[in-house]
């Protein structure tokens, strides 16, 4: 098993016809994502790689069948495309798109707060189980098949993981990139707890970083529900305070969210931190040998 | 984006919230002349800078004069803007170089009964905006909520339907607020919340919030941020930015779409990715190193964006040292590699330059900088890239 998508998913990505749109769609074509519509309104009955263009959502789902949407629509589009996704009854939704107002996010967050929806990012490199699906813009050749479940608030720091757990021969369950913005669909506890659940995973690899309380919420819940070994690296120990650190949620502000209280709220759940950035793979190995 | 005081008061006043009566003036003879115009017995002078604490702050070259003070007469308001105007006003968010001072507000005295605080912000745990108040007006919020969080009352609203009346009363009852008093802060609270949803703020602060000896709630400060991803539906708000406050790296930077914040070390660096950025800097502290910076390149290094990255990082003279720290995902790691070497002849290189590539085309990229005749120092993985840098500055 794995979580949110497996080579069974079958994806519309809305925005297809757009630059970004068309170069991501087309790799994950080649991973072997089943990709199976496109929709950009008013570019309905066009072909784009090969597959159909709907204008909506719902003329995609109804006619393609489909179970999640990668979204790359402008950031001034987004939230809407996120909503429609949800009203054409799509689970599992992806949107990349990076510089959505944060009202947006709050607007989009109402509606989603208590349905049966997943919403990733936005302002994320998306979700890939590997060798199954890749819903996002990740190099999908760095993921190997393996135990570990990866997610992150960040993108290329995510790859840098990944690319170190490989090295040292763990390959990974789904990597799950939860965007950079201070109001994003998915929880570090929501994955928390369909990891602990996921019969392939066996360890956890969580990527914080500077900005709001996440990860002491991540490790508050890790003490009392998560039984898997979980290592996790928090990025911005030398960031300074009140400076927005290039993701939108990435700011220490009031005083609060800064590295040194997540680190201190992770080790107090005997949850393994890295040090170094360089170390990520070598954490997730001391946290196995731990549990053991 | 930050804006003035007297630019987040326009603001408040266009949505019929309390503000005194105030006029801008940019030489002593425009304060003379505002003090005049007021019309009272006593009236505030503030310096307009972006950044916080300007009534404790003082002026670098003469640390007798406060950045807000009480004038008496039209003279005295002369004397008190010629001062501030043109000089440097250092605050606790300053730094000890201080901000210039290019205009100051003029604005009318009030008879102040209570000092109390207002906030809106975006609370990320909920996902909703949320107005807090509190009795300790005046003060630090940060050491309020430190020291006596109990003191700090909160209501999360939907931004659509706005803070409800009940809202308000509760809040009241929790700040002691009684009689025609709540009627005032009635009006004065959701329409600060309307406006914080309306123009996409990130941050609407009213400190001090002020009752009035008349029983009238009225703004005497007015701090407002704004989402800088909602600015593109707010054409008439970005006009109010003040490129003076920024920092120059900064602004050039983000007319090259890179991401980046001046620190105060030593060594450069260049990475791609926000999270990777962050982490750069925080590794070359763990190796004994001070980041003179933090700068994401994104997603798309070209060759004209590196080489601006380059000339930003050389621009500053504490830099002493460049790293490098690239992971080539759908970017190979070729492109990079043929950008770091184009833009390094042409930026004029006189600091050591430390490349840590990973990931897409690795192998061939790092045979493009081996075989360039430019000096670079190829580092092997991220410890390695730090302790080459930490190492080059000699």
């Amino acid at each position: 098993m794995s979580i949110l998508i497996n080579k069974s998913t079958r994806v519309v990505c809305q925005g297809i016809t757009g630059k970004a749109g068309e170069f991501h769609s087309k790799n994950c074509l080649e991973y072997g994502t089943q990709l199976v519509a496109g929709v950009t309104p008013g570019k309905g009955g066009q072909e784009v790689l090969g597959l159909p263009v709907f204008d909506t959502v719902a003329e995609a789902v109804e006619k393609q069948g489909v179970d999640a949407s990668m979204i790359f629509v402008p950031p001034a589009f987004t939230a809407d495309a996120i909503l429609e996704s949800v009203d054409a009854g799509i689970r599992t939704v992806v949107a990349i798109t990076e510089g959505v107002p944060v009202v947006d996010m709050v607007r989009v967050y109402d509606v989603i707060r208590d349905a049966d929806v997943h919403l990733i990012g936005p302002n994320c490199p998306g979700v890939i189980t590997a060798d199954e699906c890749k819903i996002g813009i990740m190099p999908g050749y760095i993921h190997k098949k393996g135990s570990v479940g990866v997610m992150s608030r960040s993108g290329t720091l995510t790859y840098e993981a990944v690319w170190q757990l490989s090295e040292v021969g763990l390959g990974q369950t789904t990597c799950v990139g939860l965007g950079g913005d201070p109001i994003v669909g998915t929880s570090f506890i929501d994955l928390l707890k369909m990891f602990q659940e996921d019969d392939e995973t066996e360890a956890i690899m969580m990527i914080g970083e500077i900005g709001g309380s996440a990860e002491e919420e991540a490790a508050a819940f890790v003490k009392e529900h998560v039984t898997k070994p979980v290592a996790a690296f928090i990025a911005g120990r030398t960031a300074p305070p009140g400076k927005r650190m290039g993701h939108a949620g990435a700011i220490i502000s009031g005083g609060k969210g800064t590295a040194a209280e997540k680190i201190a709220a992770l080790e107090e759940a005997n949850i393994e931190v890295a040090e170094s950035p360089a170390d990520m793979g070598t954490a997730i190995e001391r946290a196995i040998a731990k549990a053991k | 984006m930050k804006i003035h005081e007297f630019q987040a008061k326009h603001l408040l006043r266009d949505a019929q919230i309390a503000v005194p009566d105030s006029h801008v003036a940019r030489t002593a003879e425009e304060a003379s002349a505002a003090f005049g115009k007021l019309g009272g017995p006593f009236a505030v002078v503030k310096a307009q800078i972006h950044a916080g604490g300007r009534g404790k702050g003082t002026i670098k070259s003469n640390p007798e004069q406060h950045g807000v003070q009480l004038v008496r007469s039209a003279a005295e308001a002369a004397e008190v803007a010629g001062n501030l105007l043109g000089n440097r006003l250092v605050t606790i968010q300053t730094g000890a170089e201080g901000q210039t001072v290019n205009q100051v507000l003029v604005e009318a005295g009030c008879e102040i009964d209570r000092e109390l605080y207002l906030g809106i912000v975006i609370d990320r745990s909920c996902g909703l905006p949320v107005l807090m108040v509190s009795s300790e007006g005046g003060m630090n919020i940060e050491e309020v909520a430190a020291k006596t969080p109990e003191l700090i009352f909160k209501e999360s609203f939907d931004p659509d339907a706005g803070l409800k009346p009940y809202q308000v009363r509760k809040l009241c009852y929790r700040l002691n607020i009684t009689g025609k008093s709540v009627r005032s802060a009635d009006a004065f609270m959701r329409a600060m919340c309307r406006v914080f949803v309306d123009l996409d703020c990130s941050l609407a602060e009213i400190n001090p919030l002020v009752l009035t000896k008349a029983g009238d709630m009225i703004a005497l400060d007015a701090k407002i941020n704004f989402d800088d991803n909602a600015l593109f539906r707010h054409p008439q708000i970005v006009e109010l930015r003040d490129v003076n406050e920024e920092d120059p790296a900064e602004v050039r930077a983000a007319e090259a779409d890179l991401s980046y914040v001046q620190l105060e070390g030593n060594i450069g660096c260049l990475v791609n990715g926000a999270g990777l950025a962050m982490s750069t800097m925080d590794l070359i502290k763990l190796h004994g190193g001070e980041p003179a910076n933090f700068l994401d390149v994104g997603g798309s290094a070209q060759v004209e964006q590196v080489t601006e990255a380059f000339r930003i990082l050389l621009a500053d003279k504490n830099v002493k040292a460049v790293l490098v720290n690239i992971f080539g995902g759908i970017m190979r790691c070729t492109t990079i590699a043929n950008a770091l070497v184009a833009a390094y002849k042409q930026v004029g290189f006189n600091v050591p330059l430390v490349v840590r590539l990973e990931g897409t085309e690795v192998e061939e990229g790092r045979r493009i900088l081996a075989e360039s005749d430019v000096d670079i120092l190829a580092a092997s993985d991220l410890t390695d890239a730090a302790n080459k840098v930490v190492a080059a500055l000699g």
